[in-house]
């Protein structure tokens, strides 16, 4: 009884935290998806998007979630930069010349921040107030952050599937020597793809940054979640990813329930492993 | 092809950087030896006589490993900036001057060990092998000090640690390791004392970070406040990496605790604190390791009010040449204020107990050569055994059985809480012990 007090005291607190997770994990899948690239600057672009809402916030006065229309537009022109400078010259070469391109982002980024930052934790004081359900306590940063992911998959949702660059965006993940062949302009649709996948890295990042202090260094666990969630969830499906960051936010609430705290990364890690032996197509069965 | 491809990559990545994890972050590498070149400074911390006659000047090496990247650095720079000055000043002064007229500078070796293990064995392997060290100072943090201190001792090499409270690393057998920070599983002792006199019946939650350190504090703890009475509510372990405090929370609310001890590093502790105020959860008592000591937790805004840890040493509280002699202990070194103000004169910033850890580091290793009247590695591990010294950053004791030497055993810790002025910003006080405290504690941070 004590438990199941606990599980959902706990619980919502997971969903709510899912749903971040979920945003993170979207930019990774949708990288993968359309051109095979393990984006391994992701936790630090995450990272960026914690610092970016403490320099709106703390050092502009700007409302967190306005400057979310800041963070966005440089999250997507960083990720421009990214691949133009970075992916797109060995976009073509094995699977390793990209992973060890973007493992340098990833370096530049993380030593760049720590000459900036250093690696000292950030905190933004912003406070939402809470509402108090019975035995649970739901946090208005949390609740906005949760709002704000879902909107942002919806809009990438109806992005990819209703607008024309979001549908160029389907067919060159689907065949890219295709798409050229129909005039789609292969070369700038990864660049907008790579771009859109670390957006939403940044937003996450900007998000969490409400509620968690950070570092230069804390995308890193973040980065950890969004390969779980990939294995979970899906690639290049973002309906699938959130249901994966979901999935992981609910695996981290009713774990403490049961067992002590410590497990959580165990368990998460435990099963990462089972689903890929089981089910290496995902849990919710993503799209190829 | 294309989703094997992705899981057998995001298997790789994941194990990658989950070890990464463990070693403590991940950061640029960098293999340029740093050689310290004495900067100006004043007030030297004992100046020594000029030779008469043109004396022999050796220069000795320190090797140490400073975290110039990664998840250590900001600690670890301010240990470095503390022992550095400690060095200036003592060359500045002319040296040591040993009884035969030997002059004796100091010359300091290091690298960045990227706040990794891996990279601390490489390193102090070759600080000893190549650069020939002739003294060792240890990297900042537990973890990585028990990595060197293996490579110092398989060596023979003296090694003074600082920044590094972990009991194990001292009941491992060795003999030339010497720890100055109080041991983990003292460093809550003092807080409980404090709780004893605010409120015997308090309900105790323990509440800690999983790594080495915070398991050797809570292994000190929990019998120690059981012992002075106390009720242990709940026990509860968490990942180094946990940010969401939610559950455990749920948790402490759950056992029906007052008091909170525990915690970890920053990152997690000053996490946990913003937690706890965040869901006004009615805790009248918190007690966190390492994050409240620090001046940035104060960017917690209210969230930091009230809340205490304990500090090795708090430039509001430094020790005198007068408790020293109302001790009867030795007295060395210069006063908390002499310290305070070159070290801010150097580096334009407050000294945290980090780098007064730093410097004491240098200020033993200089009392142990002046001791010994020798730079002979023998010599200066048994002046090191005989140390019973207090200097502005408290007493220095070693244990010398076999079982933990080179333990700590005469140094004790203060407790601060973040308080307000009246001016109302957040300032930190010292509150334990009662006859060093600059302000009474807050209690109950919260209404019953």
């Amino acid at each position: 009884m004590q438990q199941i007090n606990l599980l959902l005291a706990s619980l919502p607190d997971g969903i709510l935290l899912g749903f971040v997770y979920g945003v993170a994990a979207m930019g990774l899948t949708l990288i993968w998806g359309v051109m095979n690239v393990i984006n391994l600057s992701h936790g630090p672009i995450i990272s960026l998007g914690m610092f970016g809402t403490y320099i709106i916030f703390i050092k502009l006065g700007v409302n967190p979630y306005l400057g979310l229309f800041i963070v966005a537009p440089i999250g997507l022109l960083l990720g421009i930069l990214i691949y133009t400078v970075a992916v797109h010259r060995v976009i073509n070469a094995p699977h390793l010349s990209s992973l060890l391109a973007t493992f340098s982002v990833n370096m530049i980024i993380i030593g760049l921040g720590t000459a900036a930052f250093t690696t000292s934790p950030y905190n933004v004081d912003f406070n939402m107030g809470s509402v108090t359900l019975g035995s649970t306590t739901l946090l208005g940063t949390r609740l906005i952050a949760a709002l704000a992911s879902v909107i942002a998959t919806g809009s990438l949702y109806l992005f990819l599937y209703r607008t024309r660059p979001g549908k160029y965006i389907r067919a060159v993940a689907n065949n890219r020597s295709a798409a050229e062949l129909m005039g789609i302009p292969s070369s700038r649709i990864l660049a907008l793809s790579f771009g859109l996948g670390t957006m939403l890295a940044a937003i996450s990042g900007a998000l969490i940054a409400t509620f968690f202090p950070f570092s230069i260094l804390s995308g890193g666990g973040y980065e950890l979640k969004s390969f779980v969630i990939g294995v979970l969830g899906g690639l290049g499906n973002p309906i699938g990813a959130l249901v994966g960051g979901l999935a992981l936010g609910v695996l981290e609430a009713i774990v403490p329930a049961f067992l002590e705290t410590s497990w959580v990364p165990v368990i998460e890690f435990g099963l990462f492993i089972l689903v890929l032996l089981v089910r290496p197509n995902g849990l919710f069965g993503a799209k190829q | 092809m294309k989703r094997t491809l992705f899981n057998l990559f995001a298997l790789l990545v994941v194990f990658s950087l989950a070890l990464t994890a463990c070693g403590g972050g991940a950061a640029p590498a960098t293999e340029a030896p740093v050689v310290e070149a004495p900067a100006a400074t004043d007030a030297p911390a004992a100046a020594t006589e000029a030779p008469v006659a043109a004396p022999e000047e050796v220069t000795i090496t320190v090797g140490f490993t400073a975290s110039q990247t990664g998840a250590q650095e900001v600690s670890s720079k301010r240990q470095v900036n503390g022992f550095n000055l400690w060095m200036n000043q003592v060359n500045e002064a002319g040296g040591l001057t040993l009884s035969d007229g030997t002059v004796v500078k100091f010359a300091a070796q290091s690298y960045d060990d990227e706040s990794t293990k891996e990279r601390v064995q490489e390193l102090y392997t070759r600080l000893i092998t190549e650069d020939n060290a002739d003294f060792l100072i240890s990297p900042y943090s537990s973890g990585l000090t028990a990595a060197a201190a293996v490579i110092a001792e398989q060596n023979g090499k003296l090694m003074i640690t600082t920044g590094a409270a972990d009991d194990d690393t001292y009941k491992q057998g060795y003999t030339g390791v010497f720890q100055l920070y109080t041991p983990g599983s003292l460093y809550l002792t003092s807080t409980v004392d404090m709780l004893k006199t605010l409120d015997p019946a308090a309900k105790i939650a323990i509440v800690n970070e999983s790594d080495k350190f915070s398991t050797a504090v809570v292994g000190g703890l929990k019998p120690y406040a059981e012992a002075a009475g106390f009720e242990i509510v709940l026990e509860e372990a968490y990942a180094s990496d946990t940010a969401d405090f939610g559950p455990i929370i749920n948790k402490i609310v759950d056992s029906g605790a007052t008091v909170v001890l525990g915690g970890g590093h920053y990152p997690d502790g000053s996490t946990f604190a913003r937690q706890l105020y965040e869901r006004k959860v009615g805790i009248q008592f918190i007690g966190i390791l390492v994050a409240p000591p620090d001046s940035k937790f104060s960017e917690l805004g209210d969230a930091a009010l009230g809340v205490t840890g304990p500090s090795q040493w708090e430039g509001k509280a430094t020790h005198t040449e007068e408790e020293a002699n109302g001790l009867g202990i030795e007295w060395f070194g210069p006063s908390g204020e002499e310290f305070s103000a070159a070290f801010e004169a150097a580096y334009t910033d407050k000294p945290t107990y980090h780098a007064a850890g730093g410097y004491t580091a240098g200020l033993l290793l200089e009392k142990a050569i002046r001791d010994a009247d020798s730079v002979d590695s023998e010599a200066v591990k048994a002046a090191l055994d005989a140390t019973n010294i207090f200097t502005f950053y408290g007493g220095i004791k070693f244990d010398t059985s076999a079982e933990a030497h080179g333990l700590q055993v005469g140094h004790s810790m203060v407790v601060i809480q973040w308080q307000k002025n009246e001016a109302g910003e957040l300032v930190r006080e010292v509150v334990w012990p009662a006859d060093v405290a600059t302000k009474a504690p807050i209690f109950p941070i919260t209404a019953p």
